[in-house]
């Protein structure tokens, strides 16, 4: 592999952007693929498919045999909320895998001693959100029931696609988050991806047992990536 | 999470220090092979090495190709399991077959 397609994969990589190295193995030329524009591609069909399973493959094509190794960014989760349930969350999340962060300006409740070892920002998810943008390899769980926190990542989560979208709160609580974000502009279908009551239902009932149910959900969204079916083949991709 | 990304990482920081190197790659599987299509192993030309592409059975085989590899500059495509004829030597234990690439790091 030359040096300057290794820069390329790995600066991609640390930006959390899918891609895929195509090995054409009978003469070693490499190239490096993007999700998008696979449309025009002569192996476009195969590459996506690798994509949505998110497992490399070989693939044997009239013009030869050609490895597609991809490259999907870690699966990573931003709590909005520094409250109980996300202390019990952060080392369910970090055993499992997944990055977390925690977003909160209320600087009480965002206090490092009560997250050791968490990034944590005290500060207004729009600022946040702005240096560290949410993307389809992201899980959003909002969790402070106040509307004034909770609604702009909420919103953002759903324009960027991610994978999971969850807030806490009653029926009644989200009946009124639904009514808000249909007045802010986003589309029904859209709002639906939210998922409230949050969580597996298991009847939890402690914080902890509330982050179990959460994180299940999680776990369920990004292995069947049940959020994203064109990310399932379920849809063919645009 | 994949292990296999840090070793992508090493592989580039090796190569700015200009060290030679080669980089192994996992790209088929049958049965139950022990690491999935698209893991690495990097081998430098000291015979150093990171990562893996299976359990540990088959990577002094890989290594020891590394250095033709490293010399000669020509990729290969390695093949281990039980169905190999040098499975008594390098075979592996979990009874799955493996397809390794095998490339120079081309500065």
């Amino acid at each position: 592999m030359r040096a300057a397609l290794l820069r390329e994969l790995n600066e991609a990589r640390a930006a959390r952007r899918a891609v895929a190295l195509e090995t054409e193995l009978s003469s070693g030329r490499q190239r490096l693929v993007r999700e998008t524009g696979l449309e025009a591609d002569p192996r476009g069909e195969a590459i996506a498919s690798a994509f949505r399973s998110g497992k490399s493959a070989s693939i044997e094509t009239p013009d030869g045999a050609f490895f597609v190794n991809v490259h999907l960014p870690p699966p990573r989760l931003v709590v909005i909320g520094a409250v109980h349930i996300s202390q019990a969350l952060a080392p369910m999340a970090r055993l499992a895998g997944y990055d977390m962060e925690i977003i909160d300006p209320r600087t009480a409740f965002a206090s490092p001693d009560r997250f050791a070892g968490v990034p944590l920002y005290a500060a207004w998810p729009q600022d946040v959100l702005a240096a560290r943008p949410l993307d389809a390899y992201t899980a959003l769980a909002a969790l402070t029931h106040d509307p004034k926190i909770d609604d702009f990542p909420l919103a953002e989560a759903l324009r960027a696609g991610c994978f999971y979208v969850g807030a806490l709160g009653s029926r009644k609580t989200h009946a009124r988050r639904v009514e808000r974000l249909g007045k802010g502009g986003l589309p029904e279908d859209a709002i639906a991806r939210i998922e409230a009551p949050i969580g597996v239902d298991i009847g939890a009932s402690t914080p902890a047992e509330i982050a179990v149910a959460v994180l299940g959900s999680i776990i369920a969204a990004f292995r069947k990536r049940r959020m994203r079916p064109e990310r399932r083949g379920e849809t063919p991709p645009r | 999470m994949s292990a296999s990304d840090d070793v992508l990482a090493t592989a580039e920081r090796w190569m700015e220090e200009g060290r030679s190197g080669a980089l192994a790659t996992v790209v088929e599987t049958w049965g139950s092979a022990p690491r999935p299509a698209g893991s690495h192993l990097i081998v430098d030309g000291q015979g150093h090495f990171e990562g893996s592409v299976s359990g540990g059975c088959v990577e002094g085989a890989v290594i020891a190709e590394a250095a033709q590899v490293i010399e000669t500059g020509e990729p290969r495509m390695l093949e281990f399991g039980v169905a190999d004829e040098t499975a008594w030597q390098v075979g592996l234990s979990c009874g799955g077959r493996i397809k390794v690439y095998l490339e120079r790091l081309e500065p």
